[in-house]
Parts: C-alpha cells; structure tokens; sequence
C-alpha cells in the first residue's frame, strides 16, 4: 500500500503553517532578533539612571566622553574574545598579550627609534603569531583551550617583563603613538563622519531589502527596516551632540567602532563567519559538512590575540607608558565577561561582536561611576564580582532552558 | 517497480572484517534508480558495514563496487560523493544554532558576486532562493527557512537533512534509521518525503528496524543475516512474517524461500 502522496488530508497536520505575518509573530521577531540585546541596553540605561541620580556629573559629556574612552581597550579586546567563545572555547591569556604586545610596541617605538605605524604593527603582529602559536597546541594536541592559554597568560606575563627590562616601565609620553588616545575631531568632522556612517547603513538596508524582493524572498517589513535606521540616525545625533560639547569625536571611539563593525561583517556575511558560528555549534556537523575545524579554530585564536593586541596598544596609549602591570588586574576577567553579560554564550555557537560593545559599556559604566562615587575598593570588588557572576547565571540559565526546549 | 533498467549501484560478494569477526562475508546487492531499497537484519547482521563500505568510511576487504555498471573503488567519502552516493545517517549532524538555509549550504555556501567575492561574502538571498526552490520541490514543511534547527520537530530535522543531501545532485541516497525516535506524524512525513525521492528518479537505500515502515514505503527488501545476505523480497509479495523469519534465520533456510520470491 502506497501512501497518498499530495492528498491534503495527508499534509502534515502537525506542522505550524509556513511564514506567519501576524501583528504578534512580527512583534516576536523584532523582540527576538536585533532586539535581543534590547535587554542589554535597558541594563545600560537603568545603570546610568541610578549613577546618575546619585551623582548629577555621571550624565555629563565630559564624564560620557571619558566613559567611551575608558571602554575602548576593553571592548577591542572583547571583539577578539568573541571569536574564541562564538567557537565555544575561551582565551585566558588576552590579558597578558595584550601587555607583551603593547610592550614589543613600546620598546621598538621608544628604545629602537622605529617609526610608530610599524611598531604598532609589528605589536599586532606579535598578538596574532601568539595566537597562531596557541592555537596550533590547542588544536594538534587536543589540549583544552583553557589549559593552553592559561599557561600561556605566563608565558607572556613573564616575557612582559623581561622586554621591558630592569626599569620597568617604558614611557610613551614623547611618542607618536599616544595620538591614538589623544586625537578628538572638531565638530564638523564629527557630523560628517555621523552622517557617512549612518547614511552607509541606510545604503546597505535598503538594497539588502531591494535585493530580497527583486528575488521574492521574504524580508522584514520595510516599517521595521525604516525604524531601525532611524533608531540608528537618533542615537548617532545624540552621541555626536554629546561628544562635540566636550572635547569631540574622539580617535579611539571611530577605532573601536570600525572594528567592532569589521568583525561583526567578517561573523554574519560571510563564509568565514558562517563556519566559526558551525564549528561552535557542533564540531563534528561542521566537519562532516566539509568544513576545515582545525583551521576555524586557528584562525580565531590569531584573531582573538591580535585583537588583544589592538586592545593593548589602545591602552597604552590612554595611559602614555606600558609597564609591569600593564595588561593586568581586572582586564581579563571584564574583557571576557562583557561580551556574556550582552548574550554572546560561553558554550559556543550564540553571540554577536555587538555583544562586546554593549559589554564593555555596562562593565565601564559600573566602575566609572563607583569611581565618581568614591567607593571604597572592598565595594568596588564585589559589586564587579556579583554583577559578572550574575551574568554566567544567566547565560548558564538561557542555555538550560534552551535545552529544555529540545534546543542545544 | 524494480528500477528502471540495469541497476546503478552494486556490490559482488564484498566481505569485511574486523579482527576475527566477520561483519560482512560475500555479499552481493544491487539498487536501481526510481527504487526505495530496505536493508533490514537483526543487530550486528551488517547494515551497517554495508553501508560504510558503500559510502567509503570502511574500505572492503574482498569484492567489487559497480556504479552505472562500471567497476568503481571508493577509497574514502569524498569518492563516494563524487560518484553521486549520498549519505544521511541517524544523528543528522546540524548545527542546531544556524537556521535552515545555513545547514542546507554548510561547507557549500553560494558566495556573493562582484567584489564581495575576494572577502568570501555570502549569497544570502540566492541561498534562501534555492533553499525555497528545493523544499517545496520536496513539499517539505517547516515554519520558515530562517527557523533554527534546532527549534524544529525531529521529522522536520530529519527532512532538512534528507534536502541537504541532495543539494550536490546525488544519484543514490541512503538513509540510515529515519525514522527511528519519531512519532507518528513525523514518521510519515519522513516516509512521504522518500517517495518523492524516488519520483525525482533517485535509488534509495533505507536501513530501517520498523516492518511497518518498511512494507510502506519500499519496493524490495534486503536482508542481511549473520553477514550474509538472507534473501531479497518483493515488498508487495510478502508478510511481514517471512521477512522476520528471513532476519531471524527461523523459518526460513539461507536463500530458499528468499531466493524463489526475489525478483529478477
């Protein structure tokens, strides 16, 4: 007996009817999609409101302007940590390269006379071999990515302080270098860097919407599309207000966003991305289907060192020295939590290079404004601890649940 | 019924063993396009292995491999891709994180053209494109295309996997246990979803424990005993009886019964 193949009585009763259009679906959608970390922003929004209200220069453009600055070491080298969490791995030794790298830069600049641009890249390129190196014994040896970089974290604590030799620190107080934490954009410049960005964004939803309907795929409503962009112009206006009232556009604010922008593109659009979010997912589907796991996972190794580096020599230019301590204390811990406190999973497979901005933006804006405050330090500690904490509870939380739902 | 024509994939008297243990010995097989093939045996009678060997994860110890009537050696998997034979085993192996679309196209993404493709840009909307054309070519259904896979039912799971085997166009597909852990419902999409394989004139090859299943869905079964093939039946001829006596060994002796009702 055959079965009736195109009998509608036979045609899966149990199956939800394909693209639903209702008001409530498309509301799902946009509560679940770019809206996820709707949470996250909310979080953000509450903890200005309660620093504010305790201290009225929290809000102020100087101390925002300072905020944006204080983040951006943190959050470059959160981008990188994303690239080892989205593989479902982790990369203890960010902190500690971050330091080496920024150190390599700031001896070859400042005792060996190297031009700045190539000392900043050859302290890039001292990230990425590190992470090349981290991830080839990670991957031929099967030893666990913690393992690994922990003992690396060592390793480069230790060569820290042996290039920066018997004093301990080197200044970079004289170097070029520190332009990159010291350079603001008059206003102008500030509104044509806005309106290009913004107006880029634009350019790239629309046509991503033309394309979609030239092709009869089904896209997000044009509405939604629309609003997004003017949530984006909004937010774009009120930053670029704020920042010209004080000192501008700052240098490190259009770097961060460039990588931050970079790498999400590099995680969403293309083969690469695809592939890191596959080996995160499920190692063995990814390598079944083809797809080259070793080499994945090398990859974001290097990227996740470099970035550290990128980090590290933003840092250093904030502070104008590297020394002994540079790339330590909390910088490991809230370069790592950021991107989980924003929904980047530790288990692999879920996150976003957003979540590394909106993670370095609550952690940064918790400690600035305990600073303003005047907390004492046991304070400070804990208040770190127990938020970051929380933020494994819940990413440990969504993942249990995700799982009770037939989801891994 | 029986295929059209000369069969496209065969086996003469392969043999495999591990060790002391015979897991396959002699065993000849044949499918042809347009046939749904069910390989039944008790446990450890050498599905398995049949079907490792034929997909190129085992390599055969004895035998020969004809594909479209030419002898063929399927040294590793990629051969075996090559030659058109597609493999869907239990565990599906999808990422359960990426929708649809992107577990169609894994490890063969459409890249985007223009000079995105220096970057490995991908064809997002090319990719949902066909992902569309090859769903409802197989009246498969799932809430969308962009739903994780993770959130779908296991027969919609099972489904997405089948659709991604045949993206490179094989000629043969096998199937192993698809619908093993589905209810009812499930199970027959899954069961629909084979005939439309073999409308689209492709072999199939079903390793499957449930008679049920079987009787409904194939032209012939197979079966294999102890390693060695049990006999052959015509799925339309024969009770479910004389197909547990064949796995079972008890009713029937080695190629009696089976051999008078297997079919030219």
């Amino acid at each position: 007996m055959r079965l009736r193949i195109g009998d509608p009585d036979y045609a899966a009763p149990g199956d939800a009817p394909a693209e639903e259009t209702s008001p409530l679906d498309l509301m799902r959608r946009f509560l679940q999609g770019d809206l996820a970390s709707l949470r996250v922003i909310a979080a953000i929004a509450l903890i200005w409101i309660v620093f504010e209200l305790q201290n009225d220069r929290f809000l102020s453009a100087v101390n925002l302007t300072n905020l944006f600055l204080q983040i951006t070491a943190v959050g470059l080298i959160s981008v990188g940590v994303v690239m080892a969490l989205l593989i479902g791995e982790i990369d203890l030794s960010i902190g500690a390269v971050s330091g080496f790298a920024a150190a390599v830069m700031a001896v070859l600049n400042v005792k060996q006379g190297w031009d700045p641009a190539l000392a900043v890249i050859a302290g890039i390129g001292t990230g990425a071999i590190i992470g090349l190196v981290q991830g080839f014994l990670f991957t031929r040896f099967s030893i666990p990515s913690f393992v690994v970089t922990l003992a690396g974290s060592l390793v480069w604590q230790g060569a820290l302080l042996k290039v920066l030799g018997s004093t301990g620190t080197v200044n970079l107080t004289n170097s070029e270098i520190i332009k990159l934490a010291d350079t603001f954009y008059s206003p102008a410049v500030g509104w044509i860097v806005m309106a290009a960005g913004v107006g880029l964004f634009a350019l790239i939803t629309l046509s991503g919407y033309r394309r979609r309907l030239a092709a009869g795929v089904t896209s997000e409503p044009f509405g939604l599309l629309v609003a997004r962009v003017v949530i984006v112009a909004v937010v774009a206006v009120v930053a670029i207000s704020i920042l010209n009232s004080d000192r501008g556009l700052p240098l490190a604010l259009i770097i961060l966003f460039a990588f931050v922008i970079g790498f999400q593109f590099l995680t969403t659009r293309t083969v690469f991305g695809r592939h890191l979010f596959a080996v995160g997912g499920s190692a063995e589907a990814a390598r079944r289907a083809g797809i080259g796991v070793t080499g994945i996972r090398v990859i974001a190794f290097t990227l996740c060192s470099s970035m550290a580096a990128v980090g590290g020599i933003l840092a250093a230019a904030r502070l104008e020295s590297v020394n002994q301590s540079s790339g330590g204390s909390n910088l490991l811990l809230e370069a790592i939590a950021g991107p989980v406190i924003a929904g980047t999973s530790l288990f692999g497979g879920r996150g976003s290079v957003w979540s590394a901005l909106l993670g370095a933006t609550v952690i940064g804006s918790i400690s600035n404004g305990m600073y303003l405050l005047a907390l004492e330090s046991s304070v400070k500690y804990m208040i770190t601890g127990g938020v970051l904490l929380a933020a494994v509870v819940v990413d440990a939380i969504a993942r249990s649940r995700r799982q009770a739902e037939g989801r891994v | 019924m029986n295929g059209n024509g000369a069969p496209i994939l065969a086996t003469k008297g392969i043999s495999k063993s591990f060790g002391p243990v015979r897991a396959l010995d002699g065993v000849d097989f044949e499918v042809g396009r347009g046939e749904v093939l069910a390989l039944v045996g008790d446990n450890g009678a050498g599905k398995s292995t049949l079907i490792k060997a034929i997909a190129g994860i085992y390599s055969i110890d004895a035998g020969e491999l004809f594909f479209e009537g030419e002898r063929v050696s399927i040294r590793g998997p990629n051969d075996a891709t090559r030659l058109g034979i597609a493999t869907v085993y239990q565990d599906l192996a999808l990422c359960d994180n990426l929708d649809v679309v992107a577990n169609l196209f894994l490890g063969q993404e459409e890249l985007a053209p223009g000079p995105a493709r220096a970057i490995r840009a991908l064809d997002e909307t090319a990719m949902e494109q066909r992902s569309h054309e090859l769903l409802d070519q197989l009246s498969v259904t799932i809430p969308s295309v962009r739903s994780e896979v993770g959130t779908l039912s296991g027969g919609q799971r099972q489904q997405v996997a089948v659709a991604r085997s045949l993206l490179g166009e094989p000629k043969v597909v096998i199937l192993d246990e698809p619908t093993a852990a589905l209810g009812v419902m499930q199970t027959k999409q899954v069961l629909e979803l084979i005939q439309r394989l073999r409308e689209r004139n492709l072999a199939v090859i079903v390793i499957s424990h449930n008679l049920a299943n079987i009787f409904e869905v194939a032209d012939r079964i197979f079966v294999l005993r102890l390693g060695r093939k049990g006999g052959v039946f015509d799925a339309t001829k024969t009770t479910e009886e004389q197909i547990v006596g064949a796995i079972t060994g008890a009713e029937f002796g080695e190629g009696e019964t089976g051999e008078m009702r297997r079919q030219p």
